[in-house]
């Protein structure tokens, strides 16, 4: 088992996970490693099919029947989430991670009232408290996102869309979780709820220390609210370091495609580059580099060797922002990176070639 | 009642320019939805979708009409291509001349394959104008106008049959209008398809909307709607469903497209950073009014309406380390069923006065050359 740092509350370690289709197997998350520290947010970007809400999925252990995790560790609290037996996953998901979807309005069951919804969530997690304790409990959820605890006894139709996202907050911090993963939160709301959710969102990381993951494919989000960012590309981390590092200085050309390609609101009308082709068929990958086909920079190489992970600052060991270091799997890293180390994929040291 | 009296002037015709460069007027255009309470009585509350909104289109522009969910922005778009009926107002179209059933044939141009027949273009060959109101038109007129007016949906996977093939769907236009053989037809597709960006065509012509991406699929609406060369788009937040990679490339294409074929959008959109690349000016819409509207830069440097400015300041940048003061307003968004007669804003509204509350919704006025805004206070 991997070593614990003290301050880490998740640390995913090579997790692999695949599909069962009629056509072979989709290998959705490959080799995905991150950790996350207590009181932190990372970003989880890319495009949709990439893995994302895959790699959410196996931290809450909520996987379809054909898919299959063929290797890692998920270690939440000192455990490793997917050697446990279900019974125990039950226990520990919603108490310990929790999570909140992207579509409020599936989750939500429209036939029963809203904080009775949250009522049964607080139960069936095992925690003991008479009806009235749980509803206090609800009223009191209810005020820390912002909803009236007059409106407990409503049903979902009548909340509006944002009420709804608060609702399935409340929800999701019903157990006092340590972690939570937000999918796409604020992606069906309008601007100025999306900015009330995420300022919420936000102080009640704050206040309770929680560890926050945020999915989303909305750049402009994850720049205001996560501390690091990872990047995914065909089920795999292409790159990863603080959000500052990432996203004004990329060292992958995804993620500098990916910024490049984003319209911005303010400053200078900066031409869009367009990124062309599509991302590559999961189900029997290139050897070499995913990225490969639709890369800028790509050479002979790229196509024939998976590419080297290429640090540009080490991680310190103390947290992501500046101290988790800033890495990228590429053969030409863009520049400026001032590359201190690298490390293949067989643990060999090589140099990495240069763009000019 | 004056509904046929011209209303306030939204952005004069620049210099030099006299009717003929507005393709689209619209004079107090109103909707009104009912709130069925009870299927036997006679509705008596009404969602005002579209209330009183003026505005104009010139030829080869793109308008951007932008605004919360519920504010009216699409119901604007299906009523300028006639998909809904308005209750009140006037829409009127300024058509390149030609009769409506000259010659309905499919002109395919060889080789270099621009995609400027038929109907598209500016003025015909004699140099007049139609003026068409499409809630007068029925049969062959109708007909001739849906040629000229398209529209281009939010949804590419609930926008077409899964059950056709790319060029069904591509072609469909061109079968319903009676335009080419079949051969025709099978060029024509393919010339669009090309022009898209999804090229080779033959890769694509026998495929299934479910084989393509989100991107591709949008590209396939964009073809559908520019097979029969129509003058004026409207595109339904065309891009909303998209990855951002996928997103640059769509919006690229309809610039670019825009231009070639001097193609005019009102163009539909939440997201006021794409509004500003793809938008020549931006009207901003609050529960059935436009409360601003001007060019797209000024509109977004300075705006003057307190809507417009919460708007922009709850856009979040992706520029790390920025830090943004929350926008200026209170409560939240209700549907505008039987409005009070004071500002639609007034409830929300963070520098509302007496007057706000005391007079109807503010009339339009030019604060600054082409930018109006409606306000009291601004």
């Amino acid at each position: 088992m991997a070593a614990l740092n003290s301050e880490a509350v998740l640390e995913v370690n090579d997790l692999s996970m695949t599909y069962q289709i009629r056509q072979g197997e989709v290998k959705a998350v490959q080799e995905v490693s991150f950790r996350l520290d207590r009181g932190q947010s990372l970003g989880l970007v890319g495009e949709s099919g990439c893995g994302k809400s895959s790699v959410a999925n196996c931290l809450m252990g909520l996987l379809p029947d054909n898919a299959r995790v063929s290797n890692g560790q998920v270690i939440l609290g000192g455990q490793d989430l997917l050697a446990m037996p279900e019974e125990a996953l039950r226990l520990f998901r919603w108490n310990r991670i929790a999570m909140v979807f992207q579509a409020a309005m599936n989750v939500l069951d429209p036939v029963y009232r809203v904080g009775h919804q949250i009522v049964e969530a607080i139960e069936a997690h095992g925690i003991d408290s008479s009806e009235a304790d749980s509803r206090a409990r609800v009223a009191e959820l209810f005020r820390k996102v912002g909803l009236d605890p007059r409106l407990i006894d409503r049903y979902p139709h009548e909340f509006s869309g944002g009420m709804r996202q608060r609702a399935v907050i409340a929800m999701a911090l019903s157990c006092d979780p340590d972690v939570i993963i937000a999918d796409e939160p604020t992606t069906a709301l309008d601007v100025i709820m999306q900015d009330r959710i995420l300022r919420e969102l936000k102080a009640i990381q704050t206040d309770n220390d929680l560890a926050v993951i945020y999915i989303s494919h909305d750049i402009a989000v994850i720049a205001e609210v996560t501390d690091s960012v990872a990047v995914m590309y065909a089920g795999r981390l292409v790159e990863l370091g603080s959000t500052t590092e990432v996203l004004t200085s990329p060292m992958h050309h995804y993620t500098a495609a990916l910024t490049s390609s984003f319209p911005s609101l303010l400053g200078d009308k900066r031409p869009l580059t367009v990124l062309g082709g599509e991302p590559p068929d999961l189900l029997s990958p290139d050897p070499g580099c995913p990225f490969a086909p639709r890369c800028p920079a790509a050479t002979d190489i790229c196509g024939q060797e998976p590419p080297p992970m290429v640090v540009r600052r080490p991680s310190t060991g103390s947290g992501h922002e500046e101290g988790g270091g800033h890495w990228a799997t590429c053969w030409h890293p863009a520049d400026p990176a001032p590359t201190l180390t690298v490390r293949q994929a067989h643990g060999e040291l090589v140099e990495p070639e240069r763009e000019l | 009642m004056s509904v046929l009296a011209p209303g306030p002037h939204p952005g004069p015709p620049q210099e030099g320019e006299g009717t003929a460069a507005l393709l689209v007027e619209v004079c107090r255009l109103t909707r009104r939805f009912a709130v069925t309470k009870n299927l036997f009585r006679r509705p008596s509350s009404f969602i005002h979708a579209v209330d009183g909104v003026s505005f104009q289109l010139r030829r080869g522009e793109s308008l951007g009409v932008v605004g919360e969910s519920g504010c009216g922005k699409t119901t604007v778009g299906k009523l300028l291509v006639k998909l809904i009926e308005p209750d009140d107002g006037r829409i009127t179209f300024r058509f390149a001349g030609g009769h409506p059933d000259s010659s309905p044939n499919l002109t395919v141009r060889p080789a270099h394959g621009e995609l400027v027949e038929p109907g598209a273009g500016m003025l015909g060959g004699d140099g007049t104008v139609r003026e068409v109101d499409p809630a007068l038109l029925r049969g062959a007129a109708l007909k001739d106008f849906r040629r000229r007016a398209q529209m281009i949906f939010q949804d590419p996977y609930e926008s077409m049959n899964p059950r056709r093939t790319i060029y069904d769907i591509v072609s469909e236009p061109l079968s319903v209008q009676g335009l080419g053989s079949v051969m025709d037809r099978v060029n024509r597709v393919r010339e669009v398809l090309n022009s898209v960006g999804l090229a080779p065509a033959s890769d694509f012509l026998f495929r299934h909307p479910h084989e393509l991406s989100g991107g591709q699929r949008q590209r396939v609406a964009i073809g559908r709607a520019l097979v029969i060369g129509p003058e004026f788009v409207v595109a339904d937040e065309p891009t909303s469903m998209l990855d951002v990679s996928s997103r640059a490339g769509i919006m690229l294409l309809m610039q670019q497209l825009a231009q070639d074929l001097e193609i005019s959008y009102l163009h539909i959109t939440h997201d006021l950073a794409v509004a500003r690349y793809m938008c020549d000016r931006i009207a901003v819409m609050y529960l059935g009014k436009i409360v601003e509207l001007g060019e797209t830069e000024e509109l977004l440097r300075h705006p003057l309406h307190p809507y417009t400015k919460a708007l922009l300041s709850a856009v979040p940048l992706p520029t790390p380390g920025h830090r943004r003061s929350p926008p200026d307003i209170h409560g939240d968004l209700a549907l505008p069923i039987d409005p009070p007669p004071r500002c639609r804003f007034y409830d929300r509204c963070p520098i509302a006065t007496e007057q706000c509350r005391d007079n109807p919704h503010p009339p339009s006025e030019e604060k600054a050359p082409g930018h109006q805004v409606a306000c009291y206070e601004a």
